[in-house]
């Protein structure tokens, strides 16, 4: 199962560079097509961000909403990419941050 | 930085095209050092170490890789997971639609560019003064975010493999923070942290009500069509046009 889905997004993620390269610009540049294309990661990362760092199962497997270290990771990611950190040491220092606490 | 004097210099002057492969080598060196994270992290989401390494490879698209790995990692379907992936990557098309024209290629070296196209080869290839810089910044930084991406994305996954439960280390909440990153940048073009807010508040309000893996897919469409209604003012057509 999670086999198909790899190769079924990989082979889709193929076809939509493609497309771009090969489809007649006129048939997508429109306005509201670039206003779509930029709001869709936005809307997108950050709906996976929220949920990453705030969802959690109860004992019967269902989905609910959990504080716990991984708020921590987030406010460290927070602080040092305003402090203009580079990717990985944004990473990193989330995983730290959530991996002390819970050492602790 | 050297890509805003590119312009001044001689376009037939190897000086121009050891700037254009230095820059684009220093990109793909940054980016596909992370690709250590993607491996460790997809790993820790239950993916084995030929499932990660298959997504570098075949997807290679860093948004929509850890998108999927999120998803089925929150215990979602791994289709929502797909379908994530696939808006993740939409965004690809738009680059392809800008780097047609300025690229020029056809036929069998358009199939096999198609792969590299990505956010980073996207930007270390506009704005060239030539289409042979513009090609040259294109391949080198594509061809080494492709090599060194999937090198890393193995260390990781092996790496991710011998540590033992995932949560002892945080990779839970770096995943999380990857994500914030991925999403830091386009937080200010106006408007999109917004956006950004709302998406995140929907996905938190369906959580305890949906199954894994549709929060997000929900919260992203309804964002999305909001930002359409709401901010139509802010399309930037200079985007698509070369």
């Amino acid at each position: 199962m999670i086999w198909w889905a790899i190769l079924a997004a990989s082979v889709g993620c193929y076809l939509l560079k493609l497309a771009g390269l090969a489809v007649p610009a006129s048939v997508l540049a429109r306005p509201w097509v670039s206003r779509v294309a930029d709001l869709i990661p936005v809307a997108l990362l950050s709906a996976l961000v929220a949920v990453q760092v705030a969802a959690g199962t109860d004992a019967d497997g269902d989905q609910i909403l959990v504080a716990d270290a991984r708020l921590a990771g987030l406010a460290c990611a927070v602080v040092l990419l305003l402090a203009r950190a580079p990717f990985l040491v944004v990473v990193v220092g989330s995983a730290a941050v959530a991996a002390l606490l819970r050492a602790v | 930085m050297t890509r805003d004097q590119v312009g001044a210099v001689d376009p037939h002057d190897a000086a121009a095209r050891r700037a254009v492969i230095g820059d684009s080598l220093g990109v793909g060196i940054a980016t596909g050092l992370y690709g250590v994270s993607f491996g460790a992290v997809a790993v820790a989401s239950g993916l084995s170490v030929a499932q990660t390494c298959v997504l570098s490879l075949l997807m290679f698209t860093g948004a929509s890789q850890f998108a999927l790995v999120g998803v089925v990692g929150a215990g979602g379907a791994p289709f929502a997971g797909t379908a994530t992936a696939l808006l993740l990557g939409a965004r690809n098309t738009l680059y392809g639609l800008r780097m047609a024209p300025l690229l020029g290629w056809r036929g069998g070296r358009r199939a096999a560019a198609a792969h590299v196209l990505i956010d980073e080869s996207t930007a270390m290839a506009l704005d060239r003064p030539t289409r042979e810089l513009t090609r040259l910044g294109f391949l080198t930084t594509g061809v080494s975010v492709l090599v060194l991406w999937n090198l890393f994305t193995l260390l990781g996954a092996l790496a991710g493999t011998t540590l033992g439960d995932p949560r002892d280390y945080g990779l839970d909440a770096a995943v999380g923070a990857a994500f914030l990153a991925l999403l830091w940048p386009r937080l200010r073009e106006p408007g999109n942290a917004r956006i950004a807010l709302l998406a995140a508040a929907l996905a938190l309000a369906v959580v305890p009500f949906t199954p894994a893996g549709l929060p997000v897919l929900l919260a992203g469409s309804v964002a999305v069509l909001i930002g359409i209604l709401i901010g139509g003012g802010h399309a930037r057509p200079s985007e698509v046009q070369p």
